[in-house]
């Protein structure tokens, strides 16, 4: 694994792609490939060893062939039919994307109800140069500029965009569908994603990611949020693709004033994961709840890394993220909750548990508090241990059996993440999801990618 | 926080160094600077064996290789090592009999409050004095040495007792350990050799007392203490130093060996001088601490009091290799003014039904930042370990940083590992309940104050807890969060 070689070999691509990149991109979002590749670099690269990546080992993961996607490719079927979502009795408006380009139909997006644009970032460029002027590459730029953002900022060309007015409603949640197909190469994608939602204004956004075939993937998406004054959005992000699938994907939020955050990052399966959720309160009396749960089995490795940052007084911040892991998987998570000088009467917790199945799993966990102000309450907490024996005993002499009793307790474990869920039909079926997988039914079905392409 | 308040924790927290006197002793120093003579010439004047001096030079080399690390949350100016002094003695001491030692040198560890003459002592602590480079004074020791129990200035131990030094030192913390460890090993000059045999249980509390005098020396010592099997010992250690303009920096490396069900306890009152209120002058505080529980059940405790130094850099560490040992580790960080500390400790669990507990309580007043790390690591083939870790930080004042960054590694299912932390500033709603029970506030902050600290202090031998309690009200006297 050479890290030279790699950060050659993207120095050379990086060079070879501005031309083509220059003449399919709008200028607002061209203009920041340069200074974003120059802090790609100035850090040394693609991140290894460092200590915000200490335990990710992407090195092997770039040192693979991918093709990179710099042009959407032609599509000759449409995505529904490719994929449709499981989650029957959820109403929602998808937007699709295919290894980081958007699906979309030529001409003028038409706006939604109230106002609401969501359409591909290239024709939000195109059509409402202003918004995303005001708002691309804002809030994916607070220090310390982590690298793989930088390298998505200096690659991205196209994702989804939103855009919901000042005290408008969106009426129906927006599900964003990540599809990843490879066609007899593996594939390197950038994805960027840009929502914002105005003063007042509230949201739902489910994104999902999914493979459909069995290439090797490398997706390194950035997702910028900004919240105005007063507004609220849910946010859940549902990953499920195959082992051979890597992801790194960097949420980059920045709160206004008693703004509202709710964040689920749910975790299924996927060969090398990792969220990144960069959050700064930027506005007083804003609010933001973070959850997350994960179970990777076999070799998989769910990194999840968290910075939430208090730089405005009576902020509040909640932080749990759980954890189940089986065979040989490893998870790290990292949560810094930062109060900066003058952000009084911050109210910050955050919680890290992990159950750890066999002796070959591997847990690292590092929950850190950097506080520079007074009057603040602050907590953190973190457990890895393994199911209460007294409670399988409880539940065993009750007639329950062994197994059955493991599986209710892990169920009851992690359904206090899916429990956050404000989505009824989503909850349901991730309940559902959950227990299959605790089952292992569900890793089965990633050996068997046909039977998992047309899932009901 | 209304004006009161204010002022109650301005007095509170402006406590004054009580140690900061220099004493007129004729020191004898070398040059300044570093440099593979420099190595050589402090293992002549300490007469030492060739293998030590091959231990120290290659503990040099290795430390040219080596860069300082800047991963601490610390603000540290570059050190010169070349404007440092390697090596300073005072003329007198090291005599045979007590009567010929410089009555200033006895003067100033009367002064601070030690006890070197064997008949005013009430206490019963064995006291092993050391200034600058040199042990001044060890007492009691033939009195433990009835006992079979080795308690001698490091230099001494090298001539009396070669082999043990040679079969221990350097096996808890190897020269390549890190920057400051490879430093120390390249040139420390004395420091505590502790042997307590088989089976015995040593009869007094051991204490070591390091004062720095001379100026521009650095302070470069190591202990090494070794519990053999089924032995029990209580050693303590305590600090001091002039008030002075610049900076000074100290680098110890402090190496336990604790044998099967023997145990060890080792507190530390660290009051070096911690710089004036503007952050002038001061002491670098870097120090390499780690034990080893080699045997089944061994037992070592850490204590520390933690209220000196301009920038404090430890980690005192256990690393629990024999099945059914157990580690504690207590700690009190106070910082004020300008100081700077960034402390935890590391508990690596190698050996099964292995147990560790961390309770660590840091106070941050004036502008100063305090930080707790710590590391918890369960290895792979560790069944049943079990810790708990709890660090709590107390903010006094609006100008002060408190950082928590531990790390928890766990490689193994059948580890129960815990941690938990707090961040806060002392609650209005405490301060009004004590209030309306007509407490007042600047006593109702020091009865807060006392209880947060006090599930460590409880913990330390009576000796120290009584300084250490002094100590932390005179850094801590009426405070308001």
């Amino acid at each position: 694994m050479n890290k030279e070689k790699i950060n050659r070999d993207l120095a050379d691509l990086f060079r070879e792609a501005k031309e083509i990149l220059a003449r399919n991109t709008s200028p607002l979002i061209d203009r920041h490939r340069e200074e974003a590749y120059r802090h790609f670099t100035s850090q040394g690269g693609i991140p290894a060893n460092t200590e915000e990546y200490r335990h990710a080992n992407l090195l092997p993961l770039f040192d693979r062939d991918y093709h990179v996607a710099l042009n959407p490719r032609p599509l000759h079927v449409t995505p529904g039919d490719l994929f449709t979502c499981n989650v029957p009795a959820l109403d929602t408006r998808h937007r699709f994307t295919i290894n980081g380009w958007p699906v979309n139909n030529p001409g003028e997006p038409t706006e939604l109800p109230g106002g609401v644009i969501a359409c591909s970032l290239s024709d939000a460029a195109k059509y409402y140069p202003r918004l995303v002027e005001q708002h691309y590459n804002r809030h994916a730029t607070t220090p310390p500029r982590d690298p793989l953002v930088q390298l998505n900022t200096a690659f991205a060309r196209d994702g989804i965009f939103l855009h919901v007015p000042d005290g408008i409603t969106l009426d129906k949640p927006l599900q964003i569908v990540n599809l990843m197909l490879g066609n007899n190469n593996n594939i390197m994608s950038f994805q960027r994603d840009l929502i914002v939602i105005g003063k007042g204004a509230t949201a739902t956004i489910l994104a999902c990611d999914h493979t459909l075939s069995d290439h090797a993937f490398l997706a390194n998406n950035v997702t910028e949020i900004a919240l105005d004054e007063n507004a609220s959005i849910q946010y859940y992000q549902v990953q499920n693709q195959h082992s051979a699938a890597a992801r790194v994907h960097s949420t980059c939020i920045t709160q206004e004033r008693q703004s509202r955050l709710d964040a689920n990052i749910i975790t299924l399966h996927g060969g090398y994961t990792r969220d990144n959720l960069l959050v700064t309160l930027r506005g007083e009396e804003s609010q933001c709840n973070l959850h997350g749960i994960y179970l990777p089995d076999k070799q998989q490795q769910v990194d999840n890394h968290t910075i939430v940052d208090h730089a405005a007084p009576r902020c509040q911040s909640n932080e749990l993220f759980k954890g189940i892991l089986d065979d040989h998987a490893t998870a790290n998570f990292t949560g810094r909750v930062i109060v900066r000088p003058g952000a009084k009467k911050t109210s910050a917790y955050q919680a890290n548990h992990n159950l750890l199945l066999t002796n070959t799993a591997r847990v690292n966990t590092r929950p850190q508090l950097v506080i520079d102000a007074d009057d603040v309450k602050c907590t953190h907490g973190a457990t890895v241990g393994q199911l209460d024996d007294d409670a399988t005993f409880y539940l065993r002499s009750r007639g329950i059996p062994k197994e059955e009793a493991r599986l209710m307790m892990m169920a009851a474990f992690a359904r206090e993440i899916t429990g956050k869920v404000h989505l009824a039909p989503l909850r349901e079926q991730l309940d559902d999801l959950l227990e299959k997988r605790l089952r292992g039914e569900l890793s089965k079905c990633h050996d068997n990618l046909l039977h998992c392409k047309r899932s009901t | 926080m209304d004006k009161n308040q204010d002022n109650i924790l301005d007095e509170f927290t402006r406590g004054e160094y009580k140690h900061g006197f220099v004493s007129d002793v004729e020191t004898e120093t070398i040059g300044k600077g570093l440099n593979e003579e420099v190595v050589r010439l402090i293992s002549r004047k300490k007469e030492e064996p060739e293998w030590l001096l091959e231990f120290r030079l290659n503990a040099y080399r290795h430390w040219l290789t080596m860069k300082m690390p800047a991963w601490a949350k610390l603000d540290i100016p570059p050190i010169n090592y070349q404007e440092i002094i390697y090596y300073a003695a005072p003329k007198q001491a090291g005599k045979r009999s007590w009567e010929e030692v410089d009555p200033e040198l006895k003067a100033t560890f009367d002064k601070l409050g030690i006890p070197l003459d064997e008949q005013k002592i009430l206490s019963g602590v064995a006291v092993d004095a050391v200034m600058d480079s040199v042990s001044v004074k060890t007492t009691f020791k033939e009195t433990l040495a009835e006992r079979g129990i080795i308690f001698s200035s490091f230099s001494e131990a090298v001539k009396e007792h070669p082999d043990l030094i040679r079969r221990y030192l350097g096996t808890v913390v190897p020269y390549t350990d890190n920057y400051f460890a490879a430093l120390n090993s390249a040139v420390f000059s004395d420091g505590s050799f502790v042997y307590i045999p088989r089976g015995v249980r040593c009869p007094m509390e051991l204490s070591t007392y390091f004062r720095i005098n001379a100026a521009k020396t650095g302070q470069f010592e190591r202990t090494l203490i070794v519990a053999d099997e089924e032995s029990h010992v209580s050693y303590l250690e305590g600090c001091t130093a002039p008030r002075r303009d610049e900076n000074q920096l100290h680098a110890a490396i402090v190496e336990i060996i604790v044998e099967r069900d023997a145990e060890v306890k080792y507190s530390t009152v660290q009051n070096w001088y911690p710089g004036d209120k503007e952050g002038k002058g001061g002491i670098y505080n870097f120090v390499t601490k780690r034990g080893i529980c080699r045997g089944e059940r061994a037992r070592l405790t850490w204590m520390q009091v933690e209220t000196g130094s301009a920038i404090t850099w430890k980690y005192p560490g256990t690393i629990l290799k024999g099945d059914h040992s157990v580690s504690e580790f207590y700690s009190v960080a106070v910082t004020n003014h300008h100081q700077q500390a960034d402390t935890g400790t590391k508990m690596i669990h190698i050996g099964n039904n292995t147990r560790s507990r961390v309770v660590s309580k840091g106070i941050s007043a004036g502008q100063s930042s305090n930080t707790y790390r710590g590391l918890v690591k369960v290895a792979k083939e560790c069944r049943d370990a079990r810790n708990h870790s709890q660090c709590d930080s107390l903010l006094l004042g609006d100008r002060c940083g408190a950082h928590t960054f531990p790390r928890v590694d766990v490689a193994n299912p059948s580890a129960r590992v815990e941690h938990e932390a707090t961040t806060s500033k002392i609650g209005e709603d405490q301060l009004f309940y004590c209030n309306q029970r007509g407490i007042s506030t600047e006593d109702a902050v020091g009865l807060i104050i006392k209880g947060y600290a006090g599930d460590v202090i409880s913990k330390m031998p009576m000796e120290f807890a009584v300084e250490a309690q002094k100590l932390l009200q005179i850094s801590l006297e009426g405070s308001v969060g």
